[in-house]
């Protein structure tokens, strides 16, 4: 039997990024808000501390940070004639656990989608005709960059972003990226300072005629304090930042910028180790009356009553709530009906490494987010028709870390062990840098989510399945980066420059970490046949169902998600509080 | 212990007593009053290996890590210790991995750890494997063989020219994976002993605070490592 608890007006599953932004909009509001993590409690102190968290072993290469597969996990297959297996033990995405999610061990880059991506299918359709292919699905988001762009601002500020505007209201500053989409105002701190990689590359870039700009990054360049009261201290540059919660208040993470003042709202509660099961609807399943979860503490089932619910479980975990509590149709690919599921998609990276073995480039000093950009290869600068694709990437140089496990590039046929191995990472650790390109990725009818037939969780429950493999079109356009980079790369004159770019015919590997960047299944739209939730993020069938994270995107942004998830999270809070709140109802 | 015929990493062991001798008595001074010297590898009881299975780690160690030449070897910096410990805890384990049924072991290796084995199991089992492979195709077990015949053999066992078991298949690559993070991961770990890793290639550790020397670009960093529990070398 399980037990019920005491009704809320809002239940949010998860507490990640858009858990902590939900909730303290609507807590805003007087509503009782109730948070379910199914992980543990985690802050910066104690768990974030110094020394103990600049583990590499423990945290970059185990991953004590990430959800444990044994805990839940989904299965893989590259097409649909391929028997899915499970993804037991973690490598290409790394989802989050506890409290402050994934947005405690990101990296920090924080992007607006460019301005041709709100409305991808209609802009290149009449830009350049009917090139979009048969089995390509890509569609409008249904809210334009104008209406989002008070939420990009908001999230910006709040979270705490560093960084050079290149467009403001229209007017390009120097220094910025003049392609980015226009402004309201300047970022809240000034951008990082970049190690000598990324000057390199700025210049490098520069002399060919691009547009270097500092990479923006959620990491404090200076003091900071956020509309909550919230206090970031500057970063120490610690190399210790993506897969590793910040002892030092200098990585905008949940609880850096929300939770802790979160925490001293009296009508706001979480629960940790509480993982939702499914969300219950009402009997004509028009609307849902509240969540089930597993009590771990307990070791019982819960029904935790409520008037809205939240998904702010991150992309995959959204997707599959879904699909196991009847929201939304599961979809198709063999008709190409249904919505849940939907449009799944993911991120293209490549890049190059370059060796000069004069040159003292200190890897271990770096952050998440440093070093520079370019953008003139980005969606709005590419002539989809000329080229042969659909996509575009951002570029950036800027070493994160060298962490001597996970970080020792090697030139090609460097022996992988023995005596000339020891050699060579005596000779080369710390002379070599990486230009990175940071790729788009369209959605296809082929990659999409639904149930597993076969693998249950350990709550008994049908695993997700994830059904993706790369596509001719973006494996085009990542090419098309490298004829690009490559020339740069030989301008730069390093002694050894090798390349990691996907070629045709690249399959799906689920070993090598590629990005947690797992975007769709749940998009928004404005026709209920093609998206799961509508422009406020309201599941079409149940008013009272919201669905956040990057499960929304229609297609996956050439930039990082999180900038993107935020200003969506935060236009939905202000729907949520301005129109449904006074009156409940579908608000399309 | 016996004492294995054979064995290259003896030359090892008397490098590694010189070595630390170096660090506890002239290097770094502190060092000594912080931590007494570990018991030497010989008279190390693992915790969760069988004694073939160390003396198989510690021979494939010395190779894959060797002594001879620039900077540490795995046997130095006491990887073996840091393997073994390892193999009895978590990870050891797959403690935090999905391991229910039903398995595909012989999957396209694209699909990630797909046998129903722990990488203890998987070492445990393997390791008689490869053995045995060793004395049909040299003569004599990995740890019995010369250092350049087992290096050849560890060639073969990397290119899987013995076409092991699928469901053992991942086990050289968790084998050198494992001595690398052995060699590079924090001393606290039974492994990178003395930091000595670290100090070869110009890896500051657990230091973790560089503010300073963004805007020192191309400047050598000047500092040697510290270690998560206050080591300095
Ligand atoms: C290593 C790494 C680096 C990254 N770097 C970047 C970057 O540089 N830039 C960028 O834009 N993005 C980056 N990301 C992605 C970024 O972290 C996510 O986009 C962001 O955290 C998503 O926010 P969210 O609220 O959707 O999910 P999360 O922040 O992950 O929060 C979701 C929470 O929900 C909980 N949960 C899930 N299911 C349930 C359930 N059934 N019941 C209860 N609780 C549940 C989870 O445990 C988790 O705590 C990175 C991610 C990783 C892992
Ligand atoms: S690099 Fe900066 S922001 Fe990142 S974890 Fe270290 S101190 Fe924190």
């Amino acid at each position: 039997m399980a037990r019920t608890e005491k009704k809320k007006n809002v239940v949010l599953v998860g507490f990640g990024w858009t858990g902590a932004i939900l909730g303290m909009e609507l807590a805003n509001e007087g509503l009782e808000i109730l948070a379910l993590e199914r992980g543990h409690d985690q802050a910066t102190v104690p768990d974030f501390q110094y020394p103990n968290m600049i583990d590499e072993l423990k945290y970059g290469v185990r991953l004590g940070m990430m959800q444990k597969p044994r805990n839940g996990t989904l299965t893989i297959r590259r097409d649909q004639n391929e028997t899915a297996l499970p993804y037991r033990s973690l490598g290409t995405f790394l989802p989050g656990i506890g409290v402050g999610g994934a947005g405690t061990h990101w990296n920090g880059l924080n992007w607006r989608p460019m301005q041709s991506e709100y409305h991808l299918r209609s802009y290149t359709e009449e830009k350049f005709g009917n090139i979009i292919p048969e089995d390509m699905t890509i569609q409008d988001y249904p809210m334009s960059y104008a209406e989002l762009e008070p939420h990009f601002d908001r999230f910006e500020y709040v979270a705490g972003i560093s960084g050079q505007a290149g467009n403001v209201n229209g007017k390009i500053v120097e220094g910025g990226n003049p392609f980015e989409a226009p402004r309201s105002r300047d970022y809240p701190m000034p951008p990082m300072h970049s190690t000598w990689d990324g000057k390199k590359f700025g210049d490098a870039a520069k002399a060919m005629g691009y547009h270097p700009f500092p990479s923006p990054g959620g990491i404090a360049s200076k003091d900071y304090v956020n509309e909550y009261n919230m206090q970031m201290g500057p970063c120490n540059h610690c190399g210790f930042c993506e897969r590793f919660g910040c002892y030092n208040y200098s990585k905008s993470s949940p609880q850096t910028a929300i939770i802790d003042a979160l925490k001293r709202k009296k009508n706001f509660e979480y629960r940790t180790h509480a993982d939702v099961l499914r969300v219950e609807l009402a009997p004509d399943g028009k609307t849902a009356t509240g969540v089930t979860y597993y009590d771990e503490k307990a070791q019982e089932e819960v029904f935790q009553p409520a008037d809205i619910v939240i998904l702010t479980a991150f992309s995959l975990h959204n997707v599959h709530l879904m699909l196991l509590s009847g929201i939304g149709k599961p979809y198709d690919p063999n008709t190409n009906e249904g919505v849940v599921g939907r449009n799944y998609s993911y991120q293209l990276t490549g890049g190059y490494t370059l060796f000069f073995k004069d040159e003292n480039f200190n890897p271990f000093i770096g952050t998440g987010a440093n070093g520079m950009c370019i953008d003139d290869f980005g969606m709005d600068n590419i002539d989809f028709a000329k080229e042969g694709f659909i996509g575009g990437a951002y570029w950036r140089s800027g070493q994160t870390n060298g962490q001597p496990i996970r970080s020792m590039g090697l030139p090609a046929g460097t022996p992988s062990w023995g005596a000339g191995w020891k050699k060579a990472i005596g000779e080369w650790y710390g002379h070599s840098m990486n230009i990175g390109a940071h790729g788009s990725l369209m959605s296809y009818r082929g990659n999409y989510l639904d149930l597993d037939p076969t693998y249950k969780d350990p709550r008994g429950r049908a695993m997700m399945r994830m059904t993706f493999n790369w596509q001719p079109n973006d494996l085009k356009m990542i090419q098309f980066m490298k004829s690009k980079m490559e020339p740069l790369v030989k301008s730069m004159n390093p002694d050894i420059a090798q390349d990691g770019f996907k070629k045709d015919g690249a399959m799906f590997d689920v070993r090598p970490y590629q990005t947690t960047h797992n975007t769709g299944g749940a998009v928004t739209g404005d026709d209920p046949k093609t998206s799961a939730i509508n422009r406020y993020l309201q599941a079409w069938d149940q008013h009272n169902v919201f669905v956040m994270g990057a499960s929304a995107f229609p297609q996956n942004t050439q930039y990082n998600p999180t900038g993107m998830v935020g200003g969506l999270a935060y236009w939905a809070a202000e729907h949520i509080r301005k129109d449904y709140l006074p009156n409940p109802r579908p608000l399309v | 212990m016996r004492d294995l015929p054979g064995l290259p990493s003896r030359r090892g062991f008397l490098k590694a007593s010189a070595a630390t001798a170096a660090i506890a008595g002239i290097a770094v001074p502190a060092k000594a009053e912080q931590k007494p010297e570990p018991v030497a590898l010989t008279e190390y009881k693992p915790i969760c290996l069988k004694p073939s299975e160390w003396a198989f780690v510690m021979a494939a160690v010395a190779r894959l890590i060797p002594s001879e030449g620039e900077g540490p070897g795995a046997i130095e910096t006491r990887v073996p210790v840091f393997i073994d410990m390892q193999l009895a805890g978590d990870y050891g384990r797959a403690a935090d991995w999905y391991m229910e049924g039903p398995h595909d072991a012989a999957a396209s290796p694209l699909r990630g750890w797909q046998t129903p084995l722990t990488p203890l199991e998987v070492y445990q089992q393997a390791i008689p494997v490869f053995d045995e492979w060793c004395k049909v195709t040299h003569g004599k077990i990995f740890a019995e063989l010369d250092a350049a015949t087992q290096d050849k053999a560890l060639t073969s066992l990397q290119k899987d020219e013995m076409k092991i078991r699928p469901d053992l298949r991942e086990f050289f690559t968790i084998l050198l994976g494992n001595t690398k993070e052995g060699y590079f991961a924090d001393p606290m770990y039974g492994g990178n002993h003395g930091m000595q890793a670290w100090t070869y290639i110009g890896f500051p550790g657990a230091r973790g605070s560089y503010r300073e020397w963004v805007l020192k670009h191309n400047v050598k960093y000047p500092l040697g490592p510290v270690s998560i529990s206050g080591e300095r070398a």
